[in-house]
């Protein structure tokens, strides 16, 4: 087995990649190092001058206050429904709509795919949507918040390009069976697609979990607001939702109060996104590279 | 099989062309389940993307919601000329641009980098646990993560000011500075995406030919050197297409981010088209004005994007599709 020269550069690089790399995931960890202590320490830490990456004292009324406050449930609960509302009726619309566009054989195959690619490109922008979503009826509802995000182009074609990878010779022997489209879709490319189908839902899923402008245009009723948006309120705003639970609370854990409800909201992602890492690995190169 | 048939002309010289349409809408109702499938997405898309596109016609009327679209009458291009001889527009489109510039100046080579370094790394759970780490910020919100950001580079409180002091430096109120604003919206950017945008170069990493490397060993390059020689040039396809499609974006602007760390203070430097148009149409309720905002920049994007497509095409013959 031959062996190599090294270089002494090369240790030395890969020091430096090493020390790089920690040092980014050190930097990254930091801030929410902070968020997270100060929602943990009492006020007297929480205000006073220093580092504070490690909690010397605890001090939960953030989080107690937080779990008290009835808007921030009832909000999780709007995102909870709007996310698995919203990403339903993307799978179901994405799906159909990828199936037929991946025939090749579709009559005007090429116009109904620019159709739909077009819409990429250009858009009416936020005042016509806003008119719009006025005209049909739907402020202040939560499908103002679900329908005009319902099919993404840029999923469409992932899904499209993905059932475009399966086997004719499947569809052609199931055809010759007897089946029609509407079974071939349902039992054999359905069972074939679930991963892309679960890129489409995780993609989904972060953006509405995450989405709150549309929220703040379309939705009045502060009982049908989203969880990030009653966040803001709280965190950028520094709403007064703290004393709605507890007059006469004095204001001085209200930053920690912030902090809890900031970790709150953002707990559900944070526990979930590392087991998502290969679908969006996947999703983001069929997308991207073109497979 | 030509199944279009040329129209014919029978004997008293009128044109027939119903088998033509006979054929084709044959051809549609043997694919109807197709049809059936894909009706509600075109549905869709109609009513949310093209009702809309027909809706910026506000902009060139003077739009009261109460005539409504066809009741509005028409003024033409002044909404177009009070924005470009108005105060307001000039420094905002400015902003949009020199923002977007430094982000793609400073954010492109970013994820380019770490997927590079990452790629050094021998052991994978120390490559697990930093992919996970630098990839956890882009899938949180910018309400949540510009709060994170602005205790983390509070005056009073925050570990970045408290550095500072310790090494002698008066604390920088950096939200709202505006020699620091933009700064942070760049950097912030490169922190929320870097970690999510290195996937593609990984993959295009993972996808070199080992062989390139085993022939630099022998010849016994420095890692260094293979990074430089074998490495670069062989995603460089992928770094070109990426460049130019990302250059394609620099009229949009991160509506999510900007409006969220934006403040008072730094509105000169930091106010962008899309916060503009919120403010001038939602706020303002100046509905015509700020759709004729929102009309330039698709129609800029547009232009821009369809370039940026071509040459990325021509480059490689590949586009997004």
């Amino acid at each position: 087995m031959p062996t190599y020269k090294t270089h002494k550069s090369d240790m030395i690089f890969t020091i430096f990649v090493y020390a790089v790399l920690t040092l980014l995931a050190v930097v990254t960890l930091l801030p929410f190092l902070q968020i997270v202590t100060l929602s943990m320490s009492p006020a007297e830490i929480v205000n006073s001058y220093g580092f504070h990456f490690i909690p010397t004292s605890f001090d939960f009324s953030g989080y107690r206050q937080v779990f008290k406050n009835d808007l921030i449930w009832t909000a999780y609960g709007n995102t909870i429904l709007r996310t698995v509302l919203a990403v339903t009726l993307t799978l179901i619309l994405t799906f159909l709509g990828a199936y037929p566009l991946s025939k090749k054989f579709l009559p005007h195959r090429t116009f109904w795919t620019g159709f739909v690619v077009l819409t990429m490109f250009f858009s009416g922008g936020m005042i016509p949507s806003y008119i719009l979503i006025k005209e049909l009826g739907l402020m202040n509802s939560i499908w103002s918040l679900i329908l005009p995000g319902a099919v993404s182009t840029f999923l469409l074609l992932i899904v499209r390009n993905f059932i475009h990878e399966i086997p004719e010779a499947l569809e052609e022997s199931a055809k010759m069976d007897g089946a029609n489209d509407i079974y071939i879709l349902w039992r054999i490319i359905l069972p074939l697609s679930l991963p892309v189908l679960a890129t489409v839902a995780l993609y989904t899923g972060v953006y509405h979990w995450n989405a709150w402008f549309d929220s703040m245009l379309y939705i009045q009723d502060e009982k049908k607001q989203v969880l990030q948006l009653v966040l803001r309120h709280i965190v950028l705003d520094g709403d007064l939702a703290a004393s709605r639970t507890e007059t006469g609370q004095t204001n001085v854990n209200t930053e920690s109060m912030k902090l809890a409800t900031l970790i709150v909201s953002i707990l559900p992602i944070l526990c979930v996104y590392p087991f998502l890492q290969k679908y969006f690995v996947k999703g983001t190169l069929i997308g991207s590279i073109k497979g | 099989m030509n199944q279009e048939s040329t129209t014919a002309i029978n004997l008293s010289g009128h044109v027939r062309n119903a088998p033509k349409k006979r054929t084709v809408w044959k051809r549609y109702l043997d694919n109807k389940y197709f049809f059936i499938m894909l009706a509600p997405v075109i549905l869709y898309f109609i009513i949310f993307h093209y009702i809309p596109i027909y809706g910026v016609i506000i902009a060139f009327e003077n739009f009261k919601i109460i005539k409504g679209i066809t009741g509005s009458p028409w003024v033409g291009l002044d909404n177009f000329r009070d924005m470009f001889s108005g105060l307001y527009f000039i420094p905002v489109l400015k902003n949009t641009f020199i923002i977007n510039f430094y982000k793609l100046l400073f954010g492109f080579p970013a994820p380019i980098l770490l997927a590079v370094l990452l790629n050094e790394i021998r052991k994978p759970l120390f490559k697990k646990s930093v992919q996970t780490i630098t990839y956890l910020p882009y899938f949180l919100s910018w309400i949540a993560l510009s709060g994170i950001i602005i205790e983390f580079l509070s005056p009073s409180r925050g570990p970045v000011n408290v550095l500072l002091n310790m090494l002698g430096f008066k604390p920088i109120f950096f939200i709202a500075s505006v020699d620091w604003f933009r700064s942070i919206l760049v950097s912030t950017e490169i922190w929320k995406t870097v970690g999510f945008n290195a996937i593609i170069y990984l993959a295009a990493i993972a996808g070199i030919n080992p062989e390139l490397y085993e022939a630099a060993d022998v010849d016994g390059i420095s890692k260094l050197k293979k990074i430089w020689y074998i490495t670069l040039p062989s995603i460089s396809p992928v770094i070109v297409i990426m460049l130019i499609l990302t250059s394609g974006q620099i009229i949009n602007d991160d509506f999510d981010q900007i409006y969220n760390l934006l403040n008072a203070k730094v509105s000169s430097v930091g106010e962008v088209i899309s916060t503009y148009t919120y403010t001038e149409g939602i706020q303002k309720m100046n509905y015509s004005y700020a759709a004729a905002v929102g009309l330039f920049k698709n129609v800029v994007a547009l232009v821009v994007v369809l370039t940026a497509n071509f040459i990325a095409k021509r480059f490689s013959n590949e586009t997004i599709f």
